[in-house]
Formats: C-alpha cells, structure tokens, sequence
C-alpha cells in the first residue's frame, strides 16, 4: 500500500536556480534563505520517499494558451527540462512514475475531477528548483508524478476548489495498491507581484497568517476568492492554491515539523512548510 | 458565488491576465511563447521587424516591442510569463522590469522590496 509520508509546501522562484548554478549559498544576499533547508533535506534523507507528487504551475514552457489545462498531470517515463528564455540552464530529465500516474488519473477522474493527461511534459523551474533545493547536486533519488494547476489565465480554479483536488489526490494516493512511499510538495509562493505599477508588492502579514491556516485551518483559507489572493498576496501570490492542493491531501490534522520565511528573495517572499500527517 | 465576470478593477496597478486580454494578447503572447527556443531569440535580434509582423502584432503591440515598454506591453494583452521571456533577450530580469513599471531606480525596488521584511 502507498503511503504519504509528508508534504513540503516551498517557493520556487527562478532566481534560486540561478543562485545554486552558480554557487552563491553562502553569499550574505542567500544564506539566510538557504539556511531554512538543511531540515527538511535532513527529514527526507532518514525518510526515504519513493516518489514525490509535485504539485506546481507552468509558466509557459509546456503550456500556451491554445490549449492550457486548469489541472493537468503527468503520465510519462520521463520529465524533460528545457530553455524557458530568460538563462537559466537546462537541467538533467527526471524520472517518473507511469503506473502511478495512470492510477492518480483514474481515481481523480473517478472523484469527478477530470484533468488533462501528459505522456509528454517539459517540466519548468517551478518543478526543478525545489527538487534541486531538496535534493541537492543533481540527484534523482526519487521517481515524479507532476500536477501543473493553471495560475496563467484567469479564471483560476479557486481555493476551496484547489483544496477539494487536494482531497482527492490523498485518496487516490491512500488507495494505490503497491508499496510507495509518497512525499507531495507543492510549489509557488508566497505573496509576490511582477507585474504592473503594483509590482514588487508584498504582504509579509498576510503570509505568516496563511503560514498558520495551512498548518491548523486550511479550511479558513478556502474562503478566500482568487480576487481576494491577487489583492491580498499579489498577482503571483495566488500560487497559495498550489499550497491547497498538497494540504488537502493530507489528514485534517498535521504536524508542522518545521517552518521557514524569508523576504525578499527576488520580488517574492519565500515560504518553507514540512508537515507530517497526524496519527 | 455567481459565473459572471470577475471586474477585478479595483486593485490599483494590477492587471489580471483573464479572457479579455489572453485574446486581445493572443499574437503577442505567441511571439513571446517562442523566445524559449534560442533560434528564434536569435531570429528576433536578427530581424525584429520581420519577426514581429511574422506574429501578426497590431501598431499598439508593435510600438510597445519596439520601446521595451512592460506596462504598454501589459495593456496590449500581453502575460508576465510570456514578456519575461522577451525582455530575457535583453538580460532584464524581474527586478528590472519591476523598477521600469514603478517609475523606480533598480537600487530603490531592491530597497523596497527588502523593507517588506520588516
């Protein structure tokens, strides 16, 4: 039987992936966001997932708008990265999980969520800087199964929609019958704005709040519209849902095993949760 | 909660990239869609005239392309994720463009951004 062992909710913002290519972790601009990993890099290596369901969003490397999903999820063997324009390097593909895949999608459509299916996806930064935050130098100790929420053109499927996907995916997870060990991590975040006379707006209040909701209340946070995350958390800010869906998945209870904040890295304030499901 | 559309005018200095500007930005946001291929930055460089008519860019588009300008850009239809591509070509990153739309210096952005901390 599969089992989820926990969840990891992070930033994935492009200029980490610059920062680890080139080596700057120790630079006095990064080290106070670095220094919120080495924890949950600890916790993985005692325990030792199988598989990682990362929950993220496309920022225009696999999808466009002639044809862009509102949940879409990976099905293929493998998971190319790519040039997505603006320079960071192209990392190494990473494996993923078919049998696994194909069992996510049949329970989701079963549970009346009907995703779009990728045998082909080029996964983009939001996939691949926090795997290689979590996981650092190169390696692949993990098979992937990727869910791309859209968060490029609105309409965006709400929080409380976000959270009930979440729900769904714990059960089609809890019901795969071969032995997996299971970490979800969901991607994006936290309030940041890039565009418009607004941009590099930031909402340090409402994030450490939100922080709190998605450890005790994530129900609270399913009442919020997606105007209310673009007004409350900035036009990027709304990549909270992504944080929904992972928390969904998981027990009404949780255990926070360790938090992480920082402002700014880039234009956003960077977030850092690891749960553990509650007995 | 009712399906009509969403105004979401009343959040100052924010465009929300709904179905209004995806179609009004549709051949602008294509051009930039392609910059993830090298060979078509290049081509870019190379021709920017060619290369935007290719796309079919209206004169509001063009002349927004032409002065790097984000917020005309923005109000032409175009998508963060997709400009950010373009303004790639030139080495400008978010913070850069983050300063043009504020008006602001690049060390005045930074400066705002890291006073958020507190």
């Amino acid at each position: 039987m599969a089992t989820l062992i926990g969840g990891i909710c992070t930033s994935h913002i492009p200029a980490i992936g610059n920062a680890i290519a080139r080596g700057l972790e120790d630079e006095p601009y990064w080290r106070p966001f670095f220094a919120g990993y080495p924890p949950v890099r600890k916790w993985l290596a005692e325990t030792k997932p199988d598989v990682a369901v990362v929950i993220y969003n496309d920022h225009g490397l696999n999808f466009f708008l002639d044809n862009l999903p509102t949940f879409a999820i990976g099905a293929a063997p493998q998971y190319p990265n790519a040039d997505e324009g603006w320079g960071l390097p192209t990392l190494a593909p990473y494996p993923g999980d078919p049998r696994l895949s194909w069992h996510i999608i049949e329970s989701l459509v079963n549970d009346e969520f009907d995703v779009a299916t990728c045998q082909e996806m080029r996964v983009d930064h939001a996939f691949t800087v926090p795997q290689a935050l979590l996981w650092p130098g190169g390696a692949r100790p993990v098979r992937t199964v990727p869910i791309a929420v859209n968060t490029v053109q609105h309409p965006l499927p709400s929080p409380a929609r976000c959270y009930k996907l979440g729900q769904a995916l714990g059960r089609a997870i809890a019901s795969y019958p071969e032995d997996a060990r299971v970490v979800a991590i969901a991607t994006g975040g936290l309030s940041h704005q890039l565009d418009g006379e607004r941009a590099g707006f930031i909402n340090k209040q409402f994030d450490l709040m939100c922080l709190d909701k998605i450890v005790e209340d994530p129900q609270a946070l399913t009442q919020y519209s997606i105007h209310d995350l673009v007004r409350l958390a900035g036009t990027q800010g709304v990549e909270l849902i992504m944080w929904l869906v992972l928390r969904g998945a998981m027990t009404a209870r949780v255990h926070q095993l360790h938090r992480h904040y920082h402002i700014p890295v880039s234009n956003t304030a960077a977030g850092l949760l690891l749960l553990e499901n509650a007995a | 909660m009712s399906a009509e559309h969403v105004s979401h005018d009343d959040i100052p200095g924010t465009y929300v990239f709904d179905g209004k500007l995806a179609q009004r930005g549709y051949a602008l946001n294509k051009m930039c869609y392609s910059f993830n291929v090298a060979e078509n930055r290049e081509a870019f460089r190379r021709n920017e005239d060619e290369y935007c008519a290719r796309y079919g860019l209206d004169d509001e588009q063009r002349a927004a392309i032409r002065n790097r300008d984000v917020l005309a850009l923005l109000a032409a239809g175009g998508n963060v994720y997709y400009l950010a591509k373009f303004t790639g070509i030139f080495g400008l990153g978010v913070q850069d463009i983050g300063a043009q739309q504020t008006g602001m210096s690049l060390a005045a952005f930074r400066a705002k951004l890291a006073a958020a901390a507190h």
